[in-house]
């Protein structure tokens, strides 16, 4: 196992130090070490049960929600050990927002779905002009501009991942962690949410767990490789294989395993 | 629409496809397709037959002053039943007030804290032998905790009969309600920074709102029919109260007494009460299917 410590122009935001994670005593994910640069876009991908979306729930806690979940290591985010017993995990999520896979909007109208977060932000600012300009950013306001009263379930699929999108981005966070959010999603939502995330990360630090290479490939400035092996009993555990830049992952991979996994030979 | 093609191929033989009338097959079918039939409106009989049979004993009796006056004293006729009316009104409206918030915050507990623990499993069971208990048992319990300790019968007390009875109903129906709020919803609102306090209150709770509201109707349409824990709780009462701690008349009550007193113009009252009575609870139960009907999910 290889993994490299890029130090480019970027700050590193999040940093993982040889974390584990288990579920119970079954271990889902063993010694990574990884470091999240900021204001990019940065991508897990691997094949089923390799950990990345298990990595991906560490960044914001939501693997505390989870009984039995146990992490190992040290998650550091702005130098900070977000597992220290005196972090607040709600205010960890305040700042690291997270998107789903399914489109989860609030059974409330759109607006009181961006409201929600706006609320949750604390932000001094007039709510209809941050539900507004969460909209915008989230590349939904024209479309809804005229039915803001109307329920978020109306909406189409894609169109609901973007209000989820818009309600994270209402509370202002610093992250926007993804997991695998277009794979509910037909192909033209799915290239319009990538733009969006290409106009994101000016702002937001992205992660993005995705089953699918092409995706990781056109929005991802780095990406990581994560690949799952069977323990002794049968239980397969995820491990990084590779993490580079992602012309460099998809282009020339170091590794063997990235290689076949990125041409399409397995996974 | 012949082609050459289909001229080389050999015809296949025809096959009868047709329904014999007469075989086994076809007679079972039919036949039970009518006992089902008969057996099904035979359940609806009883149901029929009670409200034809009141409606027909009670709505002669039933008018204007049914609900305005007080019964007549033994001998007399006329009069009506209001003070009744006003009475269930009362203990239903203390025996709400009681379940209500106990049942919803006990439902909230099973359904977003409790799930799976030891703790929500015994409450649960708890409260099904609850739901099992003969009603006039929580009389007895109202009447130990209640009428014991403040010496007299009273409205109150047969709130807290009658709240006894809805509590299970109450808390069991909102926990289902609130079960069927789809987790995906919690985690969207946990995992962009919620509480746990606003994501319940401003985001579970008003999406389960249908449902809740659904739980207190349908325990009330239960409790509002309820004579037997009443007996011995809020007793009866012959004049007017909105005493909340003295005796009072109630609808379940006051057909009881008038329907096993021999006078005439009693038993007729009985019988109009029961119209009301039956009215009450169908038209709570059909707002309760109308607030179900508004689910978000």
């Amino acid at each position: 196992m290889t993994y490299s410590t890029i130090t480019s122009s970027t700050d590193t935001l999040l940093q993982v130090n040889n974390v584990s994670v288990y579920y119970g005593s079954v271990l889902a994910l063993r010694d990574v070490f990884l470091d999240i640069p900021k204001q990019q876009v940065t991508a897990f991908i691997g094949p089923s049960g390799c950990g990345k979306s298990t990595l991906l729930r560490c960044f914001n806690r939501m693997n505390d929600l989870i009984p039995g979940a146990r992490v190992e290591g040290k998650i550091s985010y702005r130098g900070k050990d977000l597992y220290d017993s005196d972090v607040d995990a709600v205010e960890v999520r305040r700042r690291v927002g997270m998107v789903f896979q399914k489109p989860n909007p609030f059974p409330k109208s759109i607006y009181d779905n961006v409201a929600f977060g706006a609320r949750i932000g604390n932000s001094k600012e007039n709510l209809d002009e941050l539900v507004e300009r969460s909209l915008r950013s989230a590349a939904l306001w024209d479309e809804v501009k005229d039915k803001l009263k109307a329920s978020g379930l109306s909406l189409s699929g894609g169109q609901q991942q973007r209000l989820c999108i818009a309600r994270a981005i209402a509370m202002q966070p610093e992250v926007i962690l993804m997991d695998e959010p277009c794979s509910a999603l037909d192909p033209i939502s799915t290239l319009r949410i990538e733009d969006l995330m290409h106009k994101l990360k000016q702002q937001y630090t992205i992660v993005i767990v995705t089953h699918n290479m092409q995706q990781a490939s056109r929005v991802s400035d780095m990406t990581a490789f994560f690949n799952a092996e069977a323990a002794e009993g049968g239980n397969r555990f995820g491990y990084l294989v590779e993490y580079d830049k992602t012309g460099a992952i998809f282009n020339s991979p170091q590794q063997q395993a990235t290689q076949d996994y990125v041409s399409g030979r397995f996974g | 629409m012949t082609t050459p093609l289909n001229d080389a191929l050999p015809a296949v033989e025809p096959i009868d496809l047709t329904r014999s009338k007469t075989s086994s097959k076809t007679i079972m079918s039919v036949s039970l397709t009518v006992i089902t039939g008969f057996f099904t409106l035979l359940v609806l009989a009883p149901l029929v037959a009670v409200v034809f049979d009141v409606a027909r004993e009670g709505l002669p009796r039933l008018g204007l002053e049914s609900f305005t006056e007080l019964p007549p004293p033994p001998g007399l006729t006329d009069g009506g039943f209001g003070h009744a009316i006003v009475g269930s009104l009362i203990t239903l409206g203390i025996a709400t007030a009681f379940s209500t918030p106990f049942g919803i915050l006990a439902a909230i507990y099973l359904s977003e804290f409790g799930r799976g623990s030891r703790v929500a499993y015994w409450v649960r069971f708890s409260a099904n032998v609850l739901t099992g208990v003969p009603a006039i048992l929580a009389g007895l319990f109202a009447y130990s905790l209640v009428v014991a300790t403040m010496g007299n019968f009273s409205a109150f007390a047969g709130g807290v009969a009658l709240a006894v009875l809805m509590l299970p109903i109450v808390m069991r129906t909102a926990e289902e309600g609130l079960m069927l709020i789809p987790h995906e919803v919690r985690l969207a609102a946990l995992g962009i920074g919620a509480t746990r306090f606003q994501t319940i209150t401003q985001i579970v709770l008003p999406a389960a709102l249908p449902a809740i509201a659904t739980a207190v109707t349908l325990a009330l349409a239960r409790a509002a029919g309820e004579a037997a824990p009443l007996l011995f709780t809020a007793l009866n009462n012959n004049f007017w109260s909105t005493d909340a701690f003295a005796p009072i008349a109630t609808l379940p009550v006051l057909i009881y007494f008038f329907a096993i007193i021999p006078f005439r113009a009693q038993q007729e009252l009985a019988w109009a009460a029961a119209l009301v009575l039956l009215g009450i609870v169908l038209i709570v139960s059909i707002v309760a299917r109308l607030i179900a009907r508004q689910k978000k999910y």
